[in-house]
């Protein structure tokens, strides 16, 4: 049994070079790979790119008609409010029906009518203006809705500062908006794509990759060789964490000078929460190919699992506390949630303690789990 | 076996080792059923047997990487189960799709292994200097592992197996899917392996003349160990049993063999050298004359027996011959009068090329109708190629081509139904089922109505397939594979069928039900033309050509091809003797007149 356990020692630096041999065949392999390159760069670029510059959710430039019925200071100062406005491009009537025909022509998505006892009503205090929105799209609606209001507020607010005595009414509304001035959606849009880039990276490219070792039977030959499986896990963890580590750059890049969110937190947390999730992502990776050893299956179940979820149900595009109560519940397990609200955190509001140190307690814990469980889950088994 | 103990001095030492796998559709495969065995230290040794004998799944557990249901495997004196990496850490392993990676190249390959297998940089040095000597690697170092020939990918994966002395070596089918030349030299490398280093080795092979090179052989089938002991012992069966007969003037050998293989005193026929060689049934010896085939005052010669007879007989007695095939029609028309040659297949001059790479070389031939014409040559001579131009895959450089009258890369569609294809590897739809692959295939040749449902179950029946219709064609066995990728071609009643390497990787067994369907065919006025790497089969062939780096290097029927090898006075050589003797004297001669121009 001594003379066994002599045969089978192993020096640590015996490890380190089968570990470094492994690591240098997957980075030779990643370079060549054209769809390495494809899933690891040109994908994260392109959705950058796309939800970047295409899906933004703010509204700008929306088509208004200004209806002037009466035509004094107060009635063209608003008008004026509308056309120099960057979210409107208004166009000023002074007909009621002729806005109508625009409006059903769907050539403006609201009218703006002042009415032609417009003064009249300002000098009684009781000044009102009809504000019709396209509804047809409601989210898109209410936006149109909101920002003519504030138009509208705006202009009473200058005169107001001007000194120009106006009583106000019953109820004053003062809205600002936090951690996010100038409602720009880049400033959620952004952390989140971060979020579906990482588990990109970690989850589809590993389980596709480690399952293709499987289908073409290379993993049959590595398995007769001194290596052990932790080795062979650490060979595929090391170059793809790198290649994350370089995807998350770039993304913090465009983040900064492209899209202008500002970073309120620290680098340096951000990206140690990120490197967290990227382990945990890989996790799931190697145990899904290890669980399905194919490669469509492997793609087809890393989509479903982490990036489907990423995407509807972090947080990034649907709010969670305005989901229904059953999905709200399988948000809880799903570590993009965390991810996405660590990020929006570190990003929009800064250094949070009280919400990031359960965040990341969470991942840790999660990549801790899913690693431990791909390494069971992997054997040097056939059949 | 004296005692239910492992023999520890043994290599490899296994008793009633069990296992069972469950296919998908749920039925349970015993894939190994109480096998014991023994293999000393510094042996070679050979798994050989039909498909589905459980020689991988051995190979595996061997390796620890299946354990066993039941029963005791114990490998350089280390129990499988118990310690499977320590028995990993020591010996190398050549799975059949030998586990290298195709975009890295020879030299990154080869230093993976060394560094998983801890071999230190001074070690490494003076190993692939030996390596490349042997493997004749060295000029390829650079290019990936994806763009070498089958041969060399054969080679490189074996190096990689010997970048350090392992104890014992595993090799699965290491010669699949690799001409002649080639083998020859990974026998070499083996044989100089065990000569020098005293290794231990046990492959699997479907090659049985390489199961006569080896030390020690371990016949199974389905699962269970027939015999197991030198090869002699195999061998000895058909001793006395064996003859060689004359077919009739004018008569090609293979249609006597086809008669003779399929009476029932007859364990195996196989065509050799314009003779066919038969191996009798024990106790048939002495009424000679009553068989069958054997009365027309044939000439009937003794020989001695091979390993390829005993084995034969083996399997016979279990029970595994081949299933005789039924005359049924493969075309309904059937073609008269053989002895004139009418010729369908005319090949003049033709070349291609892929950039500066000459592929094909001014090659002419022609394929009368009715015949077996076979396509020979080692890996990478331009084979495929040339089949690819025939079928009118691909265009070629210059030259002219006909095929039953007509160029088909430029004919009509209708031109191409009077061909049928079968690619190397079948090209079948591995999730959909039998019967949908052949109601697919029924259909892309236009078949409609009656005679589409005729036409599949013509192939269901001649072909045996009916009891499998349901199963994927992707879980068939191998034989089965075959089996349905030639009725899936044969469909529309082709006049000239194409088939590219079918027997690769097939079990004697196989090949022989094989040969008969062809011979069949062609009675029948099917032309067929075939490539392989079995070069005993080009004896079932009228004509051949051997091919080498595009260029045509003989042409004729098999005694015309042996005769220009006969160099060894008064034996008759064989077909692949005279292969390789034809292939080397062309590349001694390329090679020469190269040095000349320089």
């Amino acid at each position: 049994m001594k003379h066994a356990r002599a045969a089978g020692y192993d020096p640590i630096s015996s490890r380190l070079r089968r570990i470094g041999a492994l690591v240098r065949k997957e980075s030779r392999q990643m370079l060549r790979d054209p769809s390495t390159v494809l899933i690891g760069i040109v994908m994260p670029a392109l959705l950058i790119l796309i939800f970047g510059y295409g899906l933004s959710l703010d509204v700008k430039n929306v088509p208004i008609a200004v209806v002037l019925e009466h035509r004094s200071q107060e009635a063209d100062e608003i008008a004026a409010g509308f056309s120099l406005s960057p979210y409107f491009k208004a166009t000023v009537l002074t007909s009621m029906p002729q806005a109508q025909q625009l409006m059903n022509q769907r050539k403006v998505d609201g009218i703006v009518r002042i009415r032609q006892n417009f003064s009249h009503q300002i000098a009684s205090n009781n000044a009102d203006i009809q504000v019709l929105v396209h509804g047809s799209d409601a989210n898109y609606a209410r936006i149109v809705q909101g920002y003519a209001l504030g138009a509208i507020g705006q202009s009473f607010l200058r005169k107001k500062m001007e000194g120009v005595v106006i009583n106000d009414g019953p109820v004053i509304v003062q809205s600002q908006t936090w951690f996010n001035k100038n409602n720009d959606s880049h400033y959620f849009l952004v952390p989140g794509l971060i979020v579906l880039i990482m588990t990109l990276i970690g989850a589809l490219l590993t389980a596709l990759l480690m399952a293709r070792e499987w289908e073409q039977g290379t993993l049959e030959a590595i398995f007769v060789t001194p290596v052990r499986v932790g080795e062979i896990l650490l060979g595929k963890i090391i170059p793809y964490f790198c290649l994350g580590v370089i995807g998350l750059a770039l993304c913090i890049m465009a983040a900064k000078f492209l899209f202008n969110v500002p970073l309120r937190g620290s680098t340096s947390l951000l990206a140690g929460a990120s490197m967290l999730y990227l382990l945990v992502t890989l996790g799931m990776g190697l145990l899904i190919s290890a669980a399905t050893k194919n490669q469509f299956l492997a793609s087809q179940i890393a989509i479903i699992v982490s990036y489907l979820p990423a995407m509807m149900l972090s947080g990034f595009l649907f709010d969670i506390r305005s989901m229904p109560v059953a999905l709200r519940v399988i948000t809880l397990v799903l570590p993009a949630r965390y991810y996405n609200e660590l990020l929006q955190t570190i990003f929009l509001a800064g250094n949070i303690w009280p919400i990031i140190i359960p965040d990341l307690m969470v991942v840790g814990a999660m990549a801790i789990a899913l690693l431990w469980l791909a390494r069971i889950k992997t054997k040097k088994k056939l059949g | 076996m004296k005692s239910e103990v492992p023999d520890k001095e043994q290599a490899i030492s296994g008793i009633a080792l069990c296992k069972a796998f469950r296919r998908t559709s749920g039925e349970n495969i015993q894939a190994l059923e109480q096998v014991s065995l023994n293999i000393h230290h510094g042996t070679l040794a050979a798994l050989v047997g039909p498909d589905g004998a459980g020689k991988t799944t051995l190979l595996r557990m061997a390796a620890g990487l299946i354990a066993p249901d039941s029963g005791k495997l114990e490998v350089l004196g280390i129990n499988v189960t118990a310690d499977p990496q320590q028995i990993q850490s020591r010996i190398s392993y050549m799975p059949q799709k030998f586990g290298l990676y195709e975009d890295l190249s020879v030299q990154e390959n080869l230093d993976l292994y060394a560094d998983l297998h801890g071999v230190t940089p001074d070690a490494k040095r003076l190993r692939y200097a030996q390596l490349m000597q042997m493997t004749d690697l060295g000029s390829f170092a650079n290019r990936l592992a994806g763009r070498l020939s089958g041969g060399m990918k054969q080679k490189l994966g074996l190096a990689c197996t010997l970048v350090r002395s392992p104890e014992l070596l595993l090799l699965d089918e290491p010669t699949v899917g690799v001409d002649p030349l080639s083998r020859r030299e990974l026998w070499e490398i083996i044989l100089r392996l065990v000569r020098d280093e005293n290794l231990t080795v046990l492959l699997s092979t479907a090659y049985l003349d390489e199961a006569e090179r080896c030390g020690h052989v371990v016949v199974l089938n389905q699962g269970k160990v027939l015999v197991q002991g030198p090869p002699g012992e195999v061998t000895k069966l058909a001793n006395g049993r064996v003859f060689l007969v004359e077919p009739p003037e004018g008569q090609p050998a293979r249609n006597l063999q086809a008669q003779c293989f399929d009476e029932p005193g007859i364990a195996d026929a196989v065509p050799e050298g314009g003779l066919v060689r038969v191996v009798l049934m024990p106790g048939m010896k002495a009424s000679l004359g009553s068989i069958g085939c054997l009365t027309a005052g044939l000439d009937v010669q003794p020989t001695p027996a091979r390993f390829e007879d005993g084995f034969m007989l083996l399997l016979h007695q279990q029970g595994n011959k081949a299933a005789p095939v039924s005359p049924g029609t493969v075309r309904q028309t059937p073609l008269a009068d053989k002895d004139r040659c009418e010729i369908i297949i005319e090949v003049h001059d033709l070349v291609k090329r892929f950039g500066a790479f000459t592929a094909v070389d001014h090659i002419s031939f022609e394929v009368c109708r009715g015949e077996i014409f076979g396509l020979l040559g080692p890996n990478g001579a331009g084979k495929t190629t040339t089949f690819r131009m025939l079928c009118g895959l691909l265009a070629a450089t210059s030259g002219t081509l006909r095929v039953a009258g007509e160029d088909l890369r430029v004919a009509r569609a209708s031109a191409r139904q009077r061909i049928g294809y079968v690619a190397q590897k079948f090209a079948l739809y591995g999730q959909l089922s039998v019967i949908e692959n052949l109601e697919f295939f029924a259909s892309a040749y236009g078949l409609r109505g009656r005679r589409k449902r005729d036409r599949i179950d013509w192939a269901l029946q001649d072909f045996e397939l009916s009891e499998l219709v349901k199963l994927p064609s992707g879980q068939l066995p191998g034989g089965y594979k075959q089996r349905l990728a030639m009725a899936a071609a044969l469909l529309h009643e082709p006049e000239i069928l194409f088939l590219d390497e079918p027997t690769s990787g097939a079990d004697p067994l196989a090949r022989r039900e094989f040969w008969q369907r062809i011979t069949l065919f062609a009675e029948q006025g099917v032309t067929v033309i075939v490539t392989t790497h079995f070069m005993e089969e080009a004896e079932y062939c009228d004509r051949a050509l051997i091919q080498d780096a595009g260029r045509l290097l003989a042409r004729g029927t098999p005694a015309e091809i042996r005769l220009l090898a006969d160099s060894r006075g008064g034996q008759r050589p064989s077909m692949e003797d005279a292969f390789i003797a034809i292939v080397e004297k062309a590349r001694e001669k390329a090679s020469t007149l190269a040095m000349g121009v320089a």
